[in-house]
């Protein structure tokens, strides 16, 4: 097991949103504002970390032909977790985050690591796992809304930077998600032809 | 006289002799916007030609300084962003603030055509996916100033804008209200464009005049603009809002932005199919979505949503029609085949 490495692949070259381009909808969607960004992004890395653990614990016992099904059952137990604490104690952030906290059943982040990671490898090393992948993801949310809050509201975590008449308010519909997104890949993609990794 | 003498070029064919280069044609498009641009300094005031000389001086400046931080050859002087930068000015109202103008030089220049590798490689108009972006704006982009020429005061070059605004008559098409529309405008202001709208929109016929300069010269062919305009003649003509579909008709046709889009703007060579049939597709595509928005959308104009939503199928309408490769004949399938088949099954009866 190697901590670095795993940190590594997870923040950088193997990012689950710009290397991976694994859950695109919740990244899509929820980027709004840093609060947002920031409160997924933990939601997610705390579901995955547990998920990658449970998964690996049973990954001897869970057959292989119902392995999904199995999976998504355990993925929305602590979905559900997550979703009745949020609801608790975080209800502004429950609100505004609305139908994507349950919708991480189904994100492929999760769905990825528990196929290609938790089931083949022991508990801590997939903790360690979902811990780095969740921070890769929560990453790129905080960067890409920081951007669109920013320059689309002229607000950055609710303080305001500039008049928001100046702001772009297009980069603050989902129309804004995708063009910082792909802003945000292209910018990957060009960094790694620089360094020589990737294709052409 | 041996033939080693000539002073010949060895090269493969086609053996092409022309200036027809980038430059050439980029040069003959800006020649053939020139009038439009006097007659909105005319209808507008000066603020007409300023922010168009701030627009195309933005563009140039974008571009050059991405090429040139890129360490890329520079391609400023195929003048294809001068005229992004006039398009992008002629579809703004006069009273644009010159920094949204700036940031939709930007976007388009940088966003648009260069992260997709320059000219010749952006799948989107530049000047429309400006103006799409510059509407994050909506405010300041849908002032639209009455005509200077009716003495009312033009838009200050300089300054806090305080132009007499009005409606234009895209707005009264919106409200299905010809009858106020034809005393606002008549179809005569409407053809030489003594009417309020953006900086380029507004002179239907030296706009024609252009586009058939254009066309005469060989830059540009009639197929897409003919279709897109023909298309929203005739579906506004039987469809009218009203009961008189002749008038109806003529507003549609020469109001808003459907005679600059289709000869300057759908009619680009990058974003618009190869084969003549696809071209046309392209052109009925484009009528049919603006008269769509024009009639069901909640915007009153809608040739840039709708040459914009054309660029991005063209891909397809290529896939499509695809022509027959020179000298390659097209196998006839299926009339052979079912013939063969019919011919064994009478064979099988006897």
């Amino acid at each position: 097991m190697n901590v670095g490495k795993q940190l590594k692949e997870g923040l950088i070259s193997q990012n689950p949103v710009l290397i991976q381009l694994l859950g695109m909808c919740s990244t899509l969607a929820i980027t709004t504002s840093v609060a947002n960004g920031i409160g997924m992004g933990l939601s997610v890395t705390i579901i995955l970390t547990l998920s990658n653990i449970f998964i690996s614990l049973l990954r001897k016992i869970i057959p292989d032909q119902v392995r999904i099904a199995a999976y998504i059952v355990v993925i929305a137990g602590f979905v559900t977790m997550v979703d009745l604490i949020l609801q608790a104690y975080f209800e502004e952030l429950a609100e505004s985050l609305g139908v994507f906290i349950p919708l991480i059943v189904v994100n492929c982040i999760i769905l990825a690591r528990a196929e290609s990671f938790a089931s083949k490898h022991r508990p801590l090393a997939a903790a360690v796992d979902g811990i780095c992948q969740g921070l890769g993801y929560t990453l790129v949310l905080v960067v890409m809304s920081a951007i669109r809050e920013l320059l689309g509201a002229g607000t950055l975590n609710g303080v305001e930077v500039f008049p928001s008449e100046y702001a772009v308010q297009m980069l603050a519909l989902p129309v804004g998600g995708f063009l910082t997104l792909g802003c945000l890949i292209a910018l990957t993609q060009w960094a790694r032809s620089k360094t020589g990794q990737g294709g052409k | 006289m041996d033939y080693r003498e000539l002073n010949l070029i060895g090269s493969t064919s086609p053996h092409l002799r022309t200036k027809a280069g980038a430059a050439h044609i980029m040069g003959e498009v800006l020649l053939a916007l020139t009038l439009p641009l006097l007659f909105a300094v005319y209808n507008f005031g000066p603020r007409a030609l300023t922010v168009t000389a701030v627009s195309v001086a933005g563009c140039c400046g974008f571009e050059w300084l991405y090429r040139a931080l890129m360490k890329k050859n520079n391609t400023v002087g195929d003048l294809s962003a001068a005229v992004t930068g006039v398009l992008i000015a002629f579809v703004s109202p006069v009273t644009v603030p010159y920094w949204i103008l700036l940031i939709g030089d930007f976007f388009a220049i940088v966003i648009v055509k260069q992260l997709y590798g320059g000219i010749g490689k952006n799948f989107l108009n530049p000047a429309l996916a400006a103006r799409a972006f510059m509407l994050s704006w909506a405010g300041e982009m849908s002032k639209w100033a009455l005509p200077a020429a009716f003495g009312q005061g033009a838009a200050p070059v300089w300054g806090p804008v305080d132009a007499v605004t009005g409606p234009t008559p895209m707005s009264f098409l919106a409200e299905n209200n010809l009858p106020e529309l034809m005393k606002y405008y008549d179809l005569k202001d409407m053809l030489v464009g003594l009417i309020g709208g953006s900086i380029g929109e507004v002179s239907a016929l030296l706009l024609i005049l252009g586009g058939v300069y254009l066309i005469a010269r060989k830059i540009t062919t009639w197929y897409v603009p003919v279709s897109f305009i023909g298309t929203v003649a005739a579906l506004t003509f039987l469809f009218p809002r009203g009961n008189d579909p002749m008038t109806w008709m003529l507003y549609n046709v020469l109001g808003g932005g459907l005679i600059l889009g289709a000869f300057f703007m759908a009619n680009d060579y990058v974003t618009s199919p190869v084969s003549h049939k696809g071209q046309v597709i392209f052109g009925v595509g484009c009528g049919l979505i603006t008269v769509f928005i024009r009639y069901f959308g909640s915007y009153n104009e809608g040739v840039c949503y709708a040459i914009l939503i054309m660029n991005l199928v063209v891909w397809i309408i290529d896939k499509a029609i695809r022509p027959a490769r020179f000298g390659v004949v097209k196998a006839p399938k299926p009339k052979a085949e079912k013939a063969e088949t019919s011919g064994k099954k009478e064979a099988g009866k006897k």
